[in-house]
């Protein structure tokens, strides 16, 4: 089985330097790239089924193909890699980042290229000092070989890239509220459209991309379509870090193919439940996504398949429920950190999440009423998709809507027992 | 001297903040960078500082405030010698944070947001830390410290006068 993305990574917890990087082929991908036109590059990406991986799932080649040419919006243009992630539950670009920070780089260039950006940017979340250490050093590496600056590798490309770290706030990570941060304001959504693959830093064309996603543009261009399809078990092409957290027995990240089961995620890669503990539910992709329960353990972990039984792939790092954990408490641990979250621009979500949050508290304190439920349903429609400017209230609402249709039971025992039957 | 008079920002951080901007259309964009660079050399953002950022930045105090405020890792108030960044997000939940929590607030004698009284520890509670396959997980200052149980927290501070 080929792990493109993470087989390199030492294994010694150090990063992979420039010369190692290129002794097992990197930078073959950007040299390719440099050989076409920026639409070819664009269209071999469209064609090899690269799908973001930093939630929602859009067409990366698509993307790049909405951005006006230079010819039609002159420059500059710029291409933003997103390394906030701070969703909760997920930790799967700090490895790339830390371990395999050129594949990242080249990935950048590669995009740049396509796009016929000037300038790019890493956004980095805070407490990643070891990433940002690696990134800087690796920059300077790319800098010296002369992969980035003026004239790259002789083509007449020129790429300037910096990293920015943030100061710190899960709405960051939305594309157009990252924007803002990196233009120095407060982090708050911008309206849609303009898309800032149109209008985004400072007005100009602005491709955001995720970590993991660039880092599998370099594969693509050296090795093929047909090979970066291979690597999947479904219509879209690659591999995926999955990750698991919870009372699971091996807690981990891991480099599969796309589209592998969920079963065999959790059973042979996590090493199944701790003893003592049954598996009773899983937000499959961050703390943003709908929960599935032990009848969706076959599903296979692609973007399709997961929205086939009503739940999103987002990050693919799965957090797990046990039987010993209260689904009240854990949605209420999670509707908390949305509340608090919330950068307060939209009515229904600056005053939805800390009611909701406010509600789930009593209910966990032993002091709900079964009204309180019908309220639950009309907040989940209130702050469903459309209402607000950002994807962040209906993300809020995933884990809690999910939780009243699967278990349902448990919210109506803490009712009816006054109590929380797990404490 | 007066500290009244001291000013916060040196001319090194004036210069530092003004590289920052050139490279950007307005001089604002530096605004993040700029408190950041405050908090680094001074650990907490005062009043002054914002309002001497505000005349290098050409921004109303206000304007900055409102900034320096919406972000989790700028502080407004002063910290201890040692920041304790606990993670209370779900994988940690999950795994028992609240237990480590506890254990730290009745050690050190205080609640969340609040500081020793020998200014040693200030405690504050943070979203995902982006190890979650090692929760529990706290940072303090710059080290972050995993696969936490309440046994280890003793040996854990002790390492931090
Ligand atoms: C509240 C919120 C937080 C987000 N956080 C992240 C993040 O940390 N990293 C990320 O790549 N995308 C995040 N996204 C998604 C981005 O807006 C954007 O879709 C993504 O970076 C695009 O990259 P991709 O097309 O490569 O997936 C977030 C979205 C929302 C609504
Ligand atoms: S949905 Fe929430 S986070 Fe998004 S813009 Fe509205 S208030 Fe801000
Ligand atoms: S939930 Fe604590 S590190 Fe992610």
């Amino acid at each position: 089985m080929e792990k493109p993305l993470t087989a390199h990574i030492p294994k010694d917890g150090s990063w992979l330097r420039l010369k190692d990087y290129e002794r097992v082929g990197g930078y073959q991908g950007l040299r390719q790239a440099l050989k076409m036109t920026p639409k070819e590059v664009i269209d071999m990406v469209k064609d090899a089924g690269l799908r973001g991986r930093g939630g929602a799932g859009f067409a990366t080649g698509l993307k790049w193909s909405l951005v006006p040419t230079p010819d039609q919006i002159p420059g500059p243009h710029y291409l933003i890699a997103n390394g906030d992630e701070m969703e909760p539950g997920t930790f799967k670009d700090r490895l790339l980042l830390e371990g395999n920070p050129h594949q990242l780089i080249e990935g950048m260039i590669i995009g740049a290229y396509a796009i016929q950006a000037e300038f790019s940017y890493v956004f980095l979340r805070w407490g990643y000092q070891f990433a940002e250490k690696a990134l800087e050093e690796a920059i300077h590496e790319a800098y010296e070989a002369g992969y980035l600056g003026k004239n790259i590798l002789g083509s007449g490309f020129s790429h300037e890239l910096s990293v920015h770290i943030s100061a710190g706030r899960y709405i960051c990570g939305e594309e157009t509220a990252l924007i803002n941060a990196l233009e120095g304001k407060r982090a708050n959504p911008r309206a849609k459209p303009p898309f800032p693959v149109v209008s985004g830093f400072f007005g100009r064309p602005t491709v955001v991309n995720n970590i993991e996603t660039l880092s599998n543009v370099p594969h693509i261009l050296s090795k093929g379509v047909s090979w970066y399809k291979s690597l999947s078990k479904c219509e879209d092409g690659g591999t995926k870090l999955y990750g698991v957290s919870g009372k699971v027995k091996r807690p981990g990240l891991w480099e599969l193919p796309l589209g592998t089961s969920f079963r065999e995620i959790l059973e042979e890669h996590a090493g199944g439940m701790r003893d003592g503990y049954q598996f009773k539910g899983a937000l499959p992709g961050g703390g943003s996504t709908d929960f599935i329960t032990a009848e969706h353990l076959d599903v296979a972990m692609d973007y399709n398949s997961v929205a086939k039984v009503g739940s999103r792939m987002g990050t693919g790092t799965i957090i797990v429920l046990d039987d010993k954990t209260c689904v009240v408490g854990m949605v209420l641990n999670l509707e908390h950190f949305f509340a608090q979250e919330s950068c307060g621009w939209c009515t229904p979500c600056r005053e939805g999440l800390p009611w909701t949050e406010k509600l789930l508290l009593a209910l966990e304190n032993g002091e709900g009423k079964m009204e309180d439920l019908k309220i639950f349903d009309d907040l989940t429609r209130y702050m469903g998709p459309g209402n607000t400017f950002c994807a962040l209230a209906p993300g809020a609402m995933e884990p809690l809507q999910s939780a009243l249709k699967h278990f349902r039971a448990d919210f109506e025992r803490h009712i009816h027992e006054h109590r929380c039957p797990w404490k | 001297m007066d500290t009244q008079t001291q000013r916060i920002l040196t001319d090194d951080m004036i210069a530092e903040i003004r590289d920052m901007y050139q490279h950007f259309p307005v001089k604002k964009a530096a605004c993040i960078e700029a408190l950041k660079l405050i908090q680094k050399h001074h650990r907490w953002v005062s009043d002054q500082a914002v309002q001497e950022l505000a005349e290098v930045l050409d921004m109303s105090p206000d304007e900055i405030d409102s900034v320096a405020t919406f972000y989790n890792l700028i502080f407004r108030k002063p910290v201890g010698r040692h920041v304790i960044l606990i993670c209370d997000s779900v994988s940690c939940w999950i795994m028992g944070y609240e237990k480590i929590a506890d254990y730290l607030k009745q050690k050190l004698g205080i609640q969340f947001g609040e500081t020793t009284p020998d200014g040693r520890f200030t405690l504050i509670p943070i979203c995902c830390l982006g190890t979650c396959d090692r929760a529990p997980a706290m940072f303090i200052d710059e080290d972050l410290h995993r696969d936490l149980t309440v046994e280890q927290i003793d040996a854990i501070l002790e390492r931090y006068p």
